[in-house]
């Protein structure tokens, strides 16, 4: 569904991205790893488009990414670090965004609903706390019923409750044949969720596998502990 | 695009500062009418705030506007929109904003009180430079990531059309005084529209006789209709180039 072939980005002299090859496909949960700085988000805003890559290129479904916006329609995107115009209420935004995206099919509603937006629908977003803003930002990635998510760091910020709730609806999506792509630091619960692994490493690309031949070939039974070993081989 | 010009337009009556600009230039223009016997005395005072207000607040609110809208940009380009009218929808929207404040602060008194053939000019002359400085004031913002940078370059800017290019052009007059150089300063007057605007106005008043010489060579081509058209055209450009430089820089940007 999504394939990334040879894609190089420099931003100076540090190389983000170094000949970065990869590709996912429907009912796919891809868990994007690596240490902090190894070009996670640069990959994923090369796929939204936000990044514009210095070469290679990013097919969606068949069709090149450069020069076309149609496809965003089907990607539900959560940032690391949600930014919204200040001056708006969450309500505000909500209604902006399915304005913006003129979405006609179900709008999925479960996560306001379930992260109990009602009272908050009034606050303006610069009041919000970063854990708040996160919940504004996983319920827009979900609410336009997407093909494809992306989602880079969901559950940093998010309370016990909350990062629950929102495991529980990545699992559900991933059922219902969707895509879906993760970044996190905490591996633990990756394992429950992803089935392929990305490992990322100085901008480039050091393998991707299937979770279970990765916990095969480095005969541990957590992603934590597959993963360790395989940094430590690393360096 | 129609959508997001809206949510533009309402972000920025909501901040209020359109609001007072637009108070301030119907209180000044008031004042200045109602302190004048003859109205066009007072168009001449008013010229003047025109060329120096109009272009800085233009230039320096739409700067501001662009580097705080970062968030609002970076939310727009990850959903399925075009990048080019997210940025074309942000020129609109303030280009709108500013031109009805310049409507009604200035324009409607300009009306009440001498709706001659100058102060028709006057009220075009301004909505252009409006216009022509948020599209230059958008260029500067692309440009440059840091804020503080840019909000100064855009300052530069203002200085550099307000002021210094004058200064220059004296310069050069007085450095080749010995050398024809009526004909060269019509070129010369195309590469600063505040300039463009002011003798656009001028020669509408009548007052070229007052400039010797140089005011009869720019009576003879900014007096006709050709002349007149070819200055419009001019200050077309100016709103046209920037913002297409702008936009093609917008559209690989790494946000």
């Amino acid at each position: 569904m999504i394939i990334a072939t040879n894609i190089t980005k420099r931003f100076g002299k540090l190389i983000a991205l170094d000949n970065v090859s990869a590709s996912c496909s429907k009912g796919e949960c891809v868990a994007l790893i690596g240490p902090n700085g190894s070009g996670k988000t640069t990959l994923i805003k090369s796929i939204l488009g936000m990044v514009v890559p210095d070469s290679g290129t990013i097919t969606f479904n068949g069709q090149n990414i450069s020069n076309n916006w149609q496809y965003r329609s089907q990607i539900g995107y959560m940032p690391q670090i949600g930014r919204y115009p200040e001056n708006m209420t969450i309500g505000q935004v909500l209604d902006m965004m399915s304005d913006i995206r003129m979405h006609e099919g179900r709008r999925d509603n479960d996560l306001l609903n379930e992260f109990d937006f009602k009272s908050l629908l009034d606050k303006r977003m610069r009041t919000l706390s970063g854990g708040t803003r996160q919940k504004v930002s996983a319920a827009l990635a979900f609410m336009f019923d997407p093909e494809v998510l992306i989602l880079d760091e969901p559950t940093a910020g998010l309370d016990p409750v909350a990062s629950e709730i929102l495991k529980q609806k990545i699992i559900a999506e991933k059922k219902s044949g969707k895509l879906i792509l993760i970044t996190s630091h905490i591996l633990s619960e990756l394992d429950d969720l992803a089935t392929q692994v990305i490992y990322m490493q100085d901008g480039k690309l050091v393998f991707h596998k299937p979770i279970e031949v990765l916990k095969h070939e480095t005969g541990e039974h957590k992603l934590s502990r597959a993963i360790a070993s395989v940094m430590v081989q690393c360096q | 695009m129609k959508k997001i010009i809206k949510y533009v337009i309402t972000d920025i009556l909501r901040n209020k500062i359109i609001l007072s600009y637009t108070i301030f230039l119907l209180a000044i223009s008031f004042t200045i009418f109602s302190l004048e016997d003859n109205s066009s005395k007072g168009l001449l005072s008013l010229l003047n705030i025109v060329l120096i207000v109009v272009p800085l607040i233009s230039i320096i609110f739409s700067t501001i506007y662009i580097y705080n809208s970062a968030e609002f940009i970076e939310l727009l380009v990850s959903q399925p929109l075009q990048r080019k009218k997210i940025w074309l929808s942000l020129f609109t929207g303030l280009a709108t904003s500013f031109t009805i404040a310049f409507l009604i602060g200035a324009g409607v008194p300009i009306l009440l009180f001498e709706p001659t053939a100058t102060g028709l000019m006057i009220i075009a002359v301004g909505v252009l430079l409006s216009v022509i400085f948020v599209a230059v004031a958008m260029f500067a913002a692309v440009k440059t990531r840091d804020k503080a940078k840019g909000i100064g370059i855009t300052i530069l800017i203002w200085l550099y059309f307000a002021l210094v290019f004058d200064g220059i052009v004296l310069f050069l007059l007085f450095q080749f005084a010995d050398y024809p150089l009526e004909k060269a300063m019509i070129g010369v007057s195309a590469l600063n529209p505040i300039d463009l605007g002011r003798i656009l106005i001028l020669l509408k008043m009548d007052v070229s006789a007052l400039m010797g010489y140089t005011g009869a060579i720019f009576k003879d081509f900014f007096g006709t209709t050709t002349g007149i058209s070819i200055s419009f055209v001019v200050l077309l450009l100016w709103i046209i180039v920037p913002l297409f430089f702008s936009t093609r820089k917008f559209i690989r940007k790494d946000l």
